[in-house]
């Protein structure tokens, strides 16, 4: 008698859990907005202390562009499980009967979509800004597409190893940096490489192969590190 | 030690009138501090385990140890004739854990809480979650935000999974803590009733427990 309701599917658990952290992101809306303002307080910041003049900037706009969207993407990461340790929901999505692996994976795209598209979208009004040949737009939409991602899903595996430590301070950039520099290099030469007229094929099909790897290890790497946070 | 000689059952099959849960010889040392060890006991279906002993003795680790929360240990868990290692997916599927840190995102409400929470188990209905709140005497508080809600109405948030959970195994820490006098009798009148409908429940507690099938086991006599 007491098994006669019905399992959910693994599918059903997955759309519960990301649609609980896109509720959770909207009711808490300083956990979306704070990132995104500071990506743009960042890139603001550059044409004042370097230079307003065109061509200086268009030299450096990639790059600019590239290094906010990590630093914002540090900053928004600390909200990923922290909450849910706290609170104790991390121990329920553990011992849920559905693979961590789906579980963790809703989470991060949840994430990216509070955190990472936000800033794709806004990318091309800040590259405007800083002067970006216009034909780049669509190369930097692009590259921050596959490459947000890639930096929510490395970045998910240090917040779940060090969700158990009281004061994290610098330690999660120490472990995510390293890691997220293949996404910062080849991002910033796809999108130099378009200002220049080059094509930017193959650094978009590594930062494709990155986001791929990325999609299949880091889940279950941030899985095993969540199970060693709660222990 | 009540070490039971087991004949591997089959693996589909487990026997009966076998033990839901069986513990062999655990033991488990933190901080270079042993907190039990040779522990066995068996937890049979209609029970229910008190785990009694002073603060600091443990409790809360043998809970954590027994959902797989845990794996600093030595010694065996047997999940109905099975070590847990091998079983652990039809095991959490079959196990509600109530722990400390009672599982309630405060920015929500407690009918979202419940529709996530619950919703991992088993698929449910807003009807259902509606009900369970209602039985744990939250009625008008379902669409309030869980941080205006008092430490005590939180924790009936989570204690309504016991009403909606299809596992026959609960395990809970301290869930009488912040609980009123008639959520207390209410909430030992659930434990009975699931045990008495067949289920198991393994719970730590200082309170003076009085039910039925009640067995005590007491951490820190060594």
């Amino acid at each position: 008698m007491l098994s006669a309701s019905v399992k959910p599917s693994t599918r059903s658990a997955f759309m519960l859990t990301l649609k609980r952290d896109l509720l959770i992101a909207f009711k808490r809306k300083n956990d979306i907005v704070n990132p995104f303002m500071f990506f743009v307080i960042v890139i603001s910041l550059f044409p004042l202390a370097i230079s307003p003049e065109g061509e200086k900037l268009a030299e450096i706009a990639a790059g600019v562009i590239w290094i906010a969207v990590l630093l914002s993407a540090m900053l928004s990461m600390d909200s990923l499980y922290r909450g849910d340790f706290e609170d104790g929901s991390l121990e329920i999505l553990l011992l849920s009967p559905h693979p961590l692996f789906f579980l963790v994976l809703a989470k991060n795209i949840a994430h990216w979509l509070v955190s990472g598209f936000p800033v794709v979208i806004a990318s091309p009004l800040l590259a405007y800004m800083l002067k970006l040949p216009s034909e780049s737009y669509g190369t930097l939409m692009l590259t921050l597409l596959i490459g947000t991602p890639t930096l929510s899903l490395i970045g998910s595996i240090a917040v779940a190893l060090t969700v158990g430590l009281g004061s994290r301070g610098l330690i999660l950039a120490v472990i995510t940096l390293p890691f997220s520099v293949p996404v910062l290099i080849f991002g910033t030469l796809a999108v130099q490489a378009s200002a220049s007229g080059l094509p930017a094929g193959g650094y978009l099909t590594l930062l494709l192969a990155l986001l791929a790897g990325s999609l299949s290890l880091a889940p279950l790497t941030s899985a095993a590190a969540l199970r060693i946070s709660v222990s | 030690m009540n070490q039971i000689t087991e004949s591997s059952p089959a693996p589909d099959a487990p026997l009966p009138g076998g033990p839901l849960l069986e513990v062999r010889d655990l033991s488990c040392e933190r901080d270079e501090r042993v907190l039990f060890a040779g522990l066995s006991f068996v937890v049979d279906c209609g029970t229910v385990l008190q785990i009694a002993g002073s603060n600091g003795s443990g409790k809360t680790t043998l809970l954590r140890i027994l959902c797989g929360l845990n794996d600093g240990y030595d010694g065996e868990i047997i999940w109905r004739g099975e070590s847990t290692d091998d079983t652990a997916e039809s095991f959490v599927g079959d196990l509600l854990y109530f722990g400390h840190r009672v599982g309630v995102n405060k920015i929500l409400t407690p009918l979202e809480n419940l529709r996530w929470s619950a919703g991992m188990q088993r698929t449910v209905n807003d009807q259902l979650l509606l009900d369970a709140l209602a039985a744990v005497g939250l009625r008008g508080f379902e669409e309030s935000p869980c941080y205006t809600l008092s430490a005590g109405q939180q924790q009936r948030v989570s204690l309504a999974r016991l009403r909606l959970s299809p596992a026959t195994l609960w395990v809970l820490d301290e869930p009488f803590t912040t609980l009123d006098v008639d959520a207390v009798a209410q909430l030992e009148q659930t434990l009975a009733d699931h045990a008495r409908q067949g289920g198991a429940v393994i719970v730590t507690t200082h309170h003076k427990l009085t039910m039925p099938s009640l067995s005590r086991l007491t951490l820190g006599m060594s």
